[in-house]
């Protein structure tokens, strides 16, 4: 018999590791209790969640949907879990959400003005507002993303009068008038910059605009109108709150701020020492008063500066001030853009033998305004977050709303649900842009 | 780009606002409504509901003019305003009324130049305590945290009271009456001080109303009433005639159910047929149509309709006429004659 | 941008005003202000007319009528008959009081959740970036109210404390009382030989940064390190309780006591500024946690690296090697979180704070009806607030910039 060594001739199945180095036991090892100050925190953590979870959960579910005032829902909860529980009220955001959302602008815009009880099923409730919206978020698509057609920038142009006209509604013909004007600048550049000179050119093309704003663009609206009456129900800013008030007037602010703040960055560098001062005097003064004041001096102090007897629309007003104090921060964001390009763009530009305006038009502006995108994304952040202010002015804000809602009897005396459902909201809106613009920030970290 | 929007919509402003000439009632017939400065929000007397029609006792004030004016109750524009822009914005135009419990006072009329055309209720400051803590009069509140509406005449009258009968307190300054009923149910002050009206109307809702008390005494008058600008006498007798008219009304026993057979045809009263255009000329002399009066009646009653609707003993908030009742009931609720 | 042209070749023409570099800028400057001065001069002239119709004029001489109404949080003397100027001044300072515990509690927190965010302890990193995102997606406004209103349903009420039952009680020896109207607390009272005790204790905080010095130097010099933590607390603290004993205890505490509807004596913080305070800390430790943490991650990781090599513990590696160059990049962010925390203070109005907009801005305004005067001091004093600020903190910041030689 020949000696049979022992050779194992099947390969034995794979062992798993030992739970201290894989698994979730080592997972929590290296990562919740490495070290001693590590569990305690991780302790502390999880007992500080676990107290948070125990008081606000409970309130959170044991709620009541259905019910037509605090009271009755206080009922319908003792009902139902007892005669002890106290629970949310989840009833008035139920009843009113879409008076949150919308403010009152009319659900069904076929109807009266003034009158809630529309004519109902004629059209989809709200469709202007949120056709607005929609139409809001293709403008602003070719602004984010470079993969689409250039072309979709002449419906971000025009976005804005559509904007108007849907949401104010009346006749077509003064935003198309509006716009006439531009066209007509346009056209006056053209001709006089070629017959006469370019510099006649540019001042014809500020000027007849505003001749044109100021004279004929009224009463031309008013003979257009007269002959084709296209238009649809006007709705007036007193009917507009939510949160359709708050992006209203977050969007236009940071829309308008732009233009004037990239002038005013542009104003800040330049060397002529009386714009620079001008421009620094500007910011530094938006930037060293709280938005608060301003919207104060919109809502009290605004009329005393134009002609006696003319008033116009508080969210006008507000917008105006909400514009220029936006500015003030998106020059400080377009200046850091322009500061970060390197000094090598300036020079290329000067010794290609670009003017100054050509240069910054065609180098360093685009340049400049590509960079600072997270920057003016975090600035809008900022200033949607800061619209919640107008409701210290009476704006029907969604925190001017909780007032009007807790006004009404039925709910009065009602305060988390509506600050929840509120600041959920908000968080949604903000959350989402802010890991847009990170995103962002981090496609254009790689460039380099 | 977008810039042209900008001027685009103050060019659009101007157009459709104008400037504001010089009589408020040809620019109201003309716009086509009456733009009405209203509270934010006061349980019973201006409140918007779920489909943000306003609604209450003041806002009934408008909605009359409204109707006298132009014939129609629903067209009002409402301009909510705090205590900080509503003079403001009656000044400068924005809004053609105020109809905001604003008390009428000496600087009010001749410093800040407004017109008050009279009195829609006769209200008071008062103080309401949880009945636990024993006081049965605002002279034992010594050392009390009292939590004050701001931006109105309360804080002053506040002041005065305590420093008179010089006892100390501790204020608390809220900025919206929910605030106010949130921080005093919380305990967060003893003692919670505003008009008499809207502490019992804030009392109302309240889960369990008797276990607070309204103390006896009142320590101010405040005779609130719409207002308008000074120097506009046109517009500003329109609005006083028109609270007049509802007032005589209910003296008159005219009310919204029996008023379309009393402006049928003139009856036997000449009071009330010349209040309903039945009779002379009066709508004519106010540069209205002859029915002005028949319209602001119809548009939510009498005085005392509008009264029991809104806050009235059968709402929850339910007050007493007291002080609001018609002088022949003892009140103070009287109207100069319509002659 | 700098451009070189030929040197005129005749005389001055009109048209070189447009034409010639060296002159246009010129010309644009004439044109803006001559136009700025237009148009501010039409803006005065409307606002003049409008006032002058209204019959106010431009006058400063309310702020010397009295005031009227009561303040209850006022860090100088003042009551309901002194001017409305008074109410101002009493209103600014509890801006600056609540701007700089503010500011000083953000920071704190700040770098605290910063740095933790970065810990590599999975559940903590999570919590604290939950934490920042929810705080800074959310209104500020809206924090301050929520934070008013859990203030005043979590703590009891004053009456909770009162009779046999009572439902709460006060803490540390019945010296602190935490109740929904805020925190009452003891308040120190002076009596004769206290003097000596508190110059003691402004000696040894003289003491403890003389130590400091010598100890940096003997370091320097011999390489020794002293257990400067340990040696430094005792000079704050055992001269100054030895004198305190040896005077006999000169130095009393006033103790919060429940009397009437409300605890009376010791300093009392009011629910609205520990709110607003709160509100305010902690919505802008979010926004500096975020500074701190990119502060942090912007020092080169050799930097780490090399402290390693060289043998310095963790901590000492933080506090030595990264957080001081770290520093020099969360500087800049973190002036103007300050500026925001102090301008954001003005929302003090949601929850009945009386700070300068609720006097000046506030129940000045609506009393007198003088909005232009009003308005224009509010916005005056923030602007003096804000500049001075940045202008400390720029200071700071060219002091602790990089030396280029």
């Amino acid at each position: 018999m020949s000696f049979q060594p022992y050779v194992r001739t099947d390969i034995l199945p794979e062992q798993a590791p030992p739970s201290t180095a894989s698994g979730p036991i080592a997972w929590m090892r290296e990562n919740l209790f490495a070290t001693i100050p590590n569990a305690i925190l991780t302790i502390v953590a999880v007992y500080f969640i676990f107290s948070i979870l125990h008081e606000v959960l409970p309130w959170v579910i044991k709620s009541s949907w259905a019910a037509g005032s605090l009271s009755e829902c206080r009922d319908v909860i003792r009902e139902t879990y007892g005669p002890d529980s106290t629970g949310a009220c989840w009833a008035v955001i139920r009843e009113r959400y879409l008076q949150l959302l919308f403010g009152f602008y009319p659900p069904f815009p076929g109807g009266e003005a003034n009158g809630s009880v529309a004519v109902e099923g004629s059209m989809m409730a709200y469709f202007r507002v949120n056709l607005t919206f929609v139409f809001m978020l293709v403008a602003i698509a070719p602004l984010l993303f470079n993969s689409l057609p250039r072309k979709m920038i002449w419906f971000s142009a025009l976005f804005p009068f559509l904007a108007f006209w849907l949401l104010w509604g009346g006749s077509i013909w003064p935003p198309l008038m509006v716009l006439a004007g531009i066209a007509l600048g346009g056209v006056a550049y053209g001709v006089l910059s070629k017959a006469v000179s370019p510099l006649a050119g540019v001042i014809a093309a500020l000027v007849t605009p505003v001749i044109w704003w100021l004279l004929l663009a009224g009463p031309v609206a008013g003979v257009l109108h007269g002959i084709a009456p296209i238009g649809i129900l006007d709705v007036a800013t007193d009917r507009f709150g939510g949160f359709m008030l708050s992006v209203i007037i977050g969007v236009t602010g940071i829309a308008l701020s732009l233009p004037l703040g990239i002038l005013l960055a542009l104003g800040r560098q330049s060397d002529m020492m009386f714009i620079k001062a001008m421009c620094v005097g500007f910011i530094e003064f938006i930037r060293g008063v709280p938005l608060i004041t301003l919207l104060f001096v919109a809502s009290v102090l605004l009329n005393y500066f134009l002609p006696t007897g003319t008033t116009f629309d508080l969210v006008l007003r507000v917008v105006i001030m909400v514009t220029l104090f936006a500015s003030a921060y998106m020059a400080e964001v377009v200046r850091g853009g322009l500061a970060a390009l390197p000094t090598g763009q300036y020079e290329a530009a000067d010794s290609l033998g670009l003017d100054y305006w050509k240069a910054t038009r065609l180098i360093t502006l685009p340049q400049a305004l590509k960079i600072s995108i997270p920057g003016i994304v975090s600035t809008f952040i900022g200033l949607f977050k800061d619209t919640t202010l107008v409701s210290i002015i009476g704006l029907m804000d969604p925190i001017g709303l909780t007032n009007v809602i807790r006004a009404d009897t039925n709910w009065n005396g009602i305060v988390w649900e509506l600050y929840g459902f509120i600041a959920l909201v908000f968080f949604l809106f903000c959350f989402s842009m802010s890991r847009y613009s990170m995103y962002l920030e981090r496609k254009l970290k790689t460039g380099h | 780009m977008k810039k042209t929007t900008f001027l685009g919509t103050v060019a659009a402003a101007a157009l459709v606002s104008g400037f504001a000439s010089a009589g408020t009632l040809d620019d109201v017939k003309a716009k086509g409504f009456v733009q009405c400065g209203v509270s934010t929000g006061v349980v019973g007397f201006a409140m918007a509901d779920a489909n943000g029609v306003w609604d209450g006792f003041d806002v009934a004030v408008c909605r009359a003019v409204a109707a006298a004016v132009l014939g129609d109750p629903q067209a009002v524009k409402f301009t909510p305003t705090t205590g900080k822009t509503r003079f403001t914005a009656l000044a400068s135009g924005e809004v053609d009324m105020l109809a905001r419990n604003t008390t009428w006072t000496f600087s009010r009329d001749v410093d800040l130049k407004f017109t008050f055309v009279g009195v829609n209720y006769y209200d008071g400051q008062g103080f309401m305590v949880p009945k636990a803590l024993g006081v049965s009069s605002a002279k034992d509140l010594d050392g009390a945290t009292v939590c004050i509406q701001t931006g109105t005449t309360t804080e002053l009258n506040l002041a005065d009271y305590f420093r008179v009968n010089n006892i100390s307190y501790e204020p608390v300054p809220i900025e919206t009456n929910a605030e106010g009923q949130q921080q005093y149910l919380a305990g967060a002050c003893d003692v919670y001080t505003t008009d008499a009206s809207g502490l019992a109307a804030t009392r109302a809702t309240f889960e369990k109303p008797d276990d607070h008390v309204v103390l006896p005494e009142i320590i101010s008058k405040e005779p609130l009433g719409p207002l308008v600008r000074h120097g506009d006498d046109q517009w500003g007798d329109v609005v006083r005639w028109t609270l007049n008219a509802l007032i005589a009304a209910e003296e008159l026993g005219i009310t919204s159910a029996n008023i379309g057979e009393a402006s049928m045809k003139a009856g036997n009263n000449p009071e009330i047929n010349r209040l309903l255009g039945t009779e002379g000329n009066l709508g004519e002399m106010l540069g209205l149509s002859a029915d002005w009066a028949k319209n602001a009646i119809t548009a939510g009653g009498n005085y005392g309709e509008v009264f029991e609707k809104n806050i009235g003993e059968n709402t929850p908030i339910g007050l007493s006429r007291g002080l609001n009742a018609q002088w022949t009931d003892g009140g103070l609720i009287y109207t100069p004659p319509f002659r | 941008m700098s451009a070189i042209t030929d040197p005129p070749k005749d005389g001055f023409r009109p048209s070189m005003l447009i034409y010639d570099s060296r002159y246009r800028s010129m010309t644009i400057q004439v044109v803006a202000l001559m136009l700025f001065m237009l148009g501010v001069g039409w803006l005065v002239s409307n606002a003049a007319a409008n006032l002058a119709a209204l019959g106010k004029p431009l006058g400063f001489s309310f702020l010397s009528d009295p005031a009227g109404y009561d303040i209850n949080q006022r860090l100088i003397e003042y009551n309901s008959q002194m001017s409305h100027g008074r109410a101002a001044i009493v209103g600014l300072l509890n801006t600056l009081l609540v701007a700089v515990m503010g500011c000083a509690l953000a920071t704190v927190l700040g770098v605290t959740i910063g740095i933790l965010r970065l810990s590599h302890n999975w559940l903590v990193a999570r919590l604290m970036t939950l934490y920042i995102e929810t705080l800074r997606n959310v209104p500020v406004l809206l924090w301050i109210v929520l934070m008013m209103a859990v203030f005043i349903e979590s703590f009891p009420r004053p009456n909770d404390f009162r009779g046999d039952n009572a439902t709460a009680s006060m803490y540390l020896n019945d010296s602190v009382a935490l109740t929904n109207r805020g925190f009452y607390i003891p308040k120190p009272e002076f009596f004769d030989g206290s003097l000596i005790v508190v110059l003691t204790f402004l000696l040894s905080i003289v003491a403890i940064y003389v130590f400091g010095k010598w100890s940096k130097a003997r370091q320097a010099a011999t390489g020794q390190i002293l257990p400067n933590g340990w040696i430094k607390l005792a000079i704050f603290f055992v001269p100054s309780i030895i004198i305190y004993f040896i005077m006999g205890s000169p130095i009393g505490l006033e103790l919060p006591v429940l009397k009437g509807f409300n605890f009376k004596g010791g300093f009392h913080m009011r629910n609205s500024l520990i709110a607003l305070w709160l509100a305010l800390s902690f919505y802008t430790a979010a926004f500096i946690a975020e500074n701190v943490r990119a502060g942090i991650q912007a020092v080169d990781k050799g930097q780490s690296e090399a402290a390693a090599a060289l043998g310095l513990r963790p901590n000492r590696t933080m506090k030595l090697v990264i957080l001081p160059q770290a520093l020099r990049v969360i500087i800049p962010p973190l002036i103007s979180q300050y500026l925001n925390l102090t301008k954001n203070s003005s929302l003090a109005i949601a929850v009945g704070y009386m700070d300068v907009t609720g006097t000046l801005g506030g129940i000045t305004l609506n009393q007198t009806g003088r909005e232009m005067e009003c308005l224009l001091l509010l916005m005056l004093c923030y602007l003096i607030i804000s500049l001075s600020i940045s202008g400390v903190m720029n200071w700071y910041n060219e002091s602790v910039k990089l030396k280029e030689r």
